[in-house]
C-alpha cells in the first residue's frame, strides 16, 4: 500500500517536472532569434511564400494558441512531426535513442566496475598505493573533459595504433572508446563518492559489534559495511547515469554516430522547433524516470526508506 | 574457604595512547578477576578506562593509537594478549561476548536482527540456516521479544526492544563470559530495570561471568555480586558487593557513594568530589587520586599506594584506608 503511494507521488511529481521543462523550452526557442520557415525558405524566399510556410507549419497563430496546441499534443505522447522532413519526431528520436542508450548504459556500467571496486578498496585500506592510484586515477578523470579524452583516444588508438574503428557504429569495438571516454570522468566521481561511504560506515560503531561477534575482517568490511555504504552510491550513480546521457550526445559527435546527439543538433541549427521541443521534453522524462527507478532501488536496500 | 579459579583474570595490564610524540598511559595496573556465574560491576567515573579495558578483553583496542605496556589477561587458562588474530575470533563471540551502550548505534541498520544472530550462528557453531533460525526464535523468546522480530530491521524496534535483540545475539552462541558495556545507560529508567532482571536470569540460567561496566554506583548495586571501582586505569578498592556498600575503605568510593542521592536521607546534602579527574598524561607517581583526595597525605603524592587484603577478598589501595572523616 505504501508502496503504490510512493510509487503514485513519483509519478505525479515525474509529470509536473515534464510540464515544467516542456513549457520552458516551447517559449525559449521562441525567444532565441531564428525563424524556420525564413530557414526553410532560403535566403532568396519571398515574404509571401514565407507566410504561406508560417501558415503550413502553424507557427503564424498567437504564441499561447500554439502553446495549448503544444501541451494537448504532448499530453498524448505526440511529439508532433519535423518542419524538415515531416516525420514524426518521436519516430525519429526512438531510431536514434537504442544508441544513446547503449553509450550511457555501457558508460555507466564501464564507471561502476572500474570505479565501486576501487573505491571500496581505498578506504579499507587507506593510504595505501591502491588509495594513492585511485586518488591520481580521479583527479585526472575529473579534471579531463570527455570530448578532449576522446579525441586523444581516437588519435592514439584509432590512428597511431589502429586497434579501434575510428568512425561508425556497426560493431561493439566501436563503442570502446566513446565508452572509455564518456565512462573515465562519471567513474572519477563515483570513486570518490564510494571512498567517502565507505571510510564513514567503517568508523561508524556496528563496526564494532560485527569485530565483537568475532566475524572476520572479510565479513565486517565487505557484507556489514559495503551493505550500508553502497545507498548513497546508488544515488550518485543515478544521477550519473542522468549526465551521461547528455554526455552522450556530445561525444556522439566525436565519435560520429548516429544518436541523439545528431538528431537534436540538426534540429537546433535548423530551428526544427518539434525536434527540439520533443528532444528536450524526452530526456527530461528519461532523466526523472532514472531517478525514479534510482529511488525504488534505493527503498529496496534500505529499509528505512520505504516507511517514510 | 579455596580461593575459585577465575574465568577472566586481568594482570596488571598497562595500556598507553600515543598522539604525535605525546603518550598517555590510560590503564596504570589493571587487575580485576571475574567468576564463573558472577556479576562483577566495574564502576568508574568517565574516562576512568572502563572501555578500554573492555576493548582490551575482546582484543579490539585500535593499536595504534592504542598500545599494550605489559600485563595479562587470563581466559580459561589462557592469556588472551599472546593469542594470534586468527586464535582470538574464535573466542570472540563465541566464548567472549559483549553488548554496548547505545544498541541503535551498535546494531547494523541495513540487516534484519534475525540475519544479525543467523550470521554467528552459522559461523560458530556451524549451523544449517535452517537450525539457525529456529535457535534465533527460541533466544527472541528467551530475552522476551516476539518471535516476529526476527524479520525486523533494528529501526523498526524500540530502544529495550533493541537492547534485547542485542542480549539475544551475545548469547546467541552461549558464551562464558558477557561484557555489557553501560548496557543501561541510553534507556529509561523502567527498562534499566527489565534488562538488569533480563541479564541476572541469563546470568543464572547459563552460569555466566559477566562484566558489568557502569558509572552509576546505584545501578551497580542492583545487580553486581561483586564490585571494582576503578579510577584513573587503577582500581582503588574491590570487594563483594555487601562489603563495600557496608564499608567502604577507599577514599574515593565513600565519596562515591555520599554523591548517591538516598531516599532514606531525604533533606540531607549531597557530597560532591572536588576537582577532576587527572588527564592521563599528567599523574605522577603518586596515588592519582591524592590531587581530590579530603585525607591525603604527603607520601600519597610521592609514592603509588599498593593493594591491601581485608577480610573476604576486599582489597584496596590506599594508605590510610578505612579512615573516616566528616563528608
Amino acid at each position: 500500500m505504501d508502496l503504490i503511494r510512493f510509487i503514485t507521488r513519483r509519478f505525479l511529481r515525474l509529470i509536473l517536472t515534464a510540464f515544467i521543462i516542456a513549457t520552458i523550452v516551447f517559449f525559449v526557442i521562441r525567444v532565441i532569434p531564428g525563424d524556420p520557415a525564413l530557414i526553410i525558405a532560403g535566403i532568396d524566399a519571398n515574404p509571401a511564400d514565407v507566410q504561406a510556410i508560417r501558415v503550413r507549419l502553424g507557427t503564424d497563430r498567437p504564441l499561447l494558441v500554439q502553446y495549448g496546441d503544444f501541451l494537448w499534443h504532448i499530453a498524448r505522447l505526440d511529439f508532433g512531426n519535423s518542419m524538415i522532413s515531416g516525420e514524426p519526431v518521436l519516430k525519429l528520436i526512438l531510431e536514434r535513442f537504442p544508441l544513446t542508450l547503449k553509450l550511457a548504459i555501457f558508460g555507466i556500467a564501464f564507471s561502476i566496475v572500474i570505479a565501486v571496486p576501487l573505491g571500496v578498496l581505498s578506504a579499507v585500506k587507506r593510504w595505501s598505493a591502491w588509495d594513492y592510484f585511485g586518488l591520481v586515477l580521479s583527479q585526472l578523470g575529473m579534471a579531463i573533459p570527455s570530448f578532449w579524452f576522446g579525441i586523444i583516444l581516437l588519435l592514439i588508438f584509432a590512428i597511431k595504433i589502429p586497434i579501434f574503428p575510428l568512425f561508425g557504429s556497426e560493431t561493439f569495438a566501436h563503442y570502446v572508446l566513446p565508452i572509455v571516454s564518456l565512462g573515465f570522468g562519471r567513474a572519477a566521481i563515483i570513486l570518490r563518492h564510494t571512498r567517502a561511504s565507505m571510510v564513514e560506515e567503517l568508523s561508524k560503531e556496528y563496526i564494532i559489534t560485527a569485530r565483537a561477534k568475532g566475524l572476520t575482517e572479510r565479513m565486517v568490511k565487505y557484507k556489514h559495511a559495503l551493505k550500508n555504504a553502497l545507498l548513497p552510491i546508488i544515488t550518485v550513480t543515478s544521477i550519473e547515469l542522468g549526465y551521461m546521457l547528455g554526455g552522450a550526445i556530445i561525444i556522439e559527435q566525436v565519435f560520429s554516430m548516429p544518436g541523439l546527439g545528431r538528431l537534436f543538433l540538426s534540429g537546433i541549427y535548423q530551428r526544427d522547433f518539434p525536434i527540439i521541443q520533443g528532444g528536450v521534453v524526452f530526456v527530461a522524462i528519461l532523466f526523472s524516470s532514472i531517478n525514479f527507478i534510482a529511488d525504488i532501488l534505493y527503498s529496496i536496500a534500505n529499509p528505512k526508506i520505504r516507511l517514510s | 574457604m579455596e580461593r575459585l579459579v577465575p574465568l577472566v583474570s586481568i594482570e596488571d595490564l598497562r595500556v598507553a595512547f600515543s598522539f604525535g610524540n605525546k603518550e598517555a598511559t590510560v590503564l596504570r595496573g589493571m587487575n580485576l578477576s571475574v567468576l564463573k556465574n558472577e556479576i562483577h560491576g566495574l564502576v568508574g567515573e568517565s574516562g576512568s578506562g572502563k572501555t578500554v579495558t573492555s576493548t582490551c578483553i575482546m582484543r579490539l583496542l585500535p593499536i595504534p593509537p592504542g598500545k599494550i605496556l605489559s600485563g595479562h589477561i587470563y581466559f580459561d587458562g589462557k592469556d588472551l594478549l599472546s593469542l594470534t588474530e586468527e586464535q582470538m575470533r574464535t573466542y570472540r563471540g563465541r566464548r567472549i561476548a559483549m553488548i554496548f551502550q547505545e544498541p541503535a548505534k551498535y546494531l547494523n541498520p541495513a540487516f534484519k536482527i534475525g540475519e544479525q544472530i543467523i550470521e554467528m550462528l552459522m559461523l560458530h557453531i556451524k549451523m544449517n540456516k535452517q537450525s539457525a533460525c529456529k535457535r534465533a526464535i527460541e533466544l527472541l523468546r528467551l530475552v522476551g521479544l516476539d518471535e516476529k522480530v526476527i524479520d525486523k530491521y533494528p529501526h523498526e524496534l524500540s530502544g529495550g526492544m533493541k537492547q534485547r535483540a542485542m542480549i539475544a545475539m551475545a548469547i546467541s552462541c552461549d558464551p562464558d563470559f558477557l561484557i555489557a558495556d553501560e548496557p543501561t545507560t541510553a534507556l529509561d529508567v523502567t527498562l534499566q530495570i527489565q534488562i538488569l532482571a533480563l541479564l541476572k536470569k541469563l546470568k543464572d540460567m547459563k552460569k555466566l561471568g559477566v562484566l558489568f561496566i557502569s558509572h552509576d554506583l546505584h545501578l551497580v548495586s542492583e545487580i553486581a555480586d561483586r564490585v571494582s571501582v576503578i579510577y584513573a586505569g587503577r582500581i582503588v578498592e574491590s570487594a563483594a558487593k555487601e562489603d563495600l556498600f557496608k564499608n567502604p575503605l577507599h577514599p574515593y568510593t565513600r565519596l562515591l557513594m555520599h554523591s548517591i542521592p538516598d531516599a532514606k536521607k531525604k533533606g540531607s546534602k549531597l557530597a560532591t568530589i572536588p576537582g577532576q579527574v587527572p588527564d592521563a598524561a599528567e599523574i605522577g607517581n603518586g596515588c592519582a587520586f591524592a590531587n581530590r583526595c579530603p585525607i591525603a597525605k604527603e607520601n600519597c603524592f610521592t609514592d603509588i599506594p599498593g593493594y591491601v587484603e581485608y577480610e573476604n577478598a576486599h582489597t584496596v589501595a590506599c594508605y590510610y584506608a578505612g579512615k573516616i572523616w566528616e563528608i
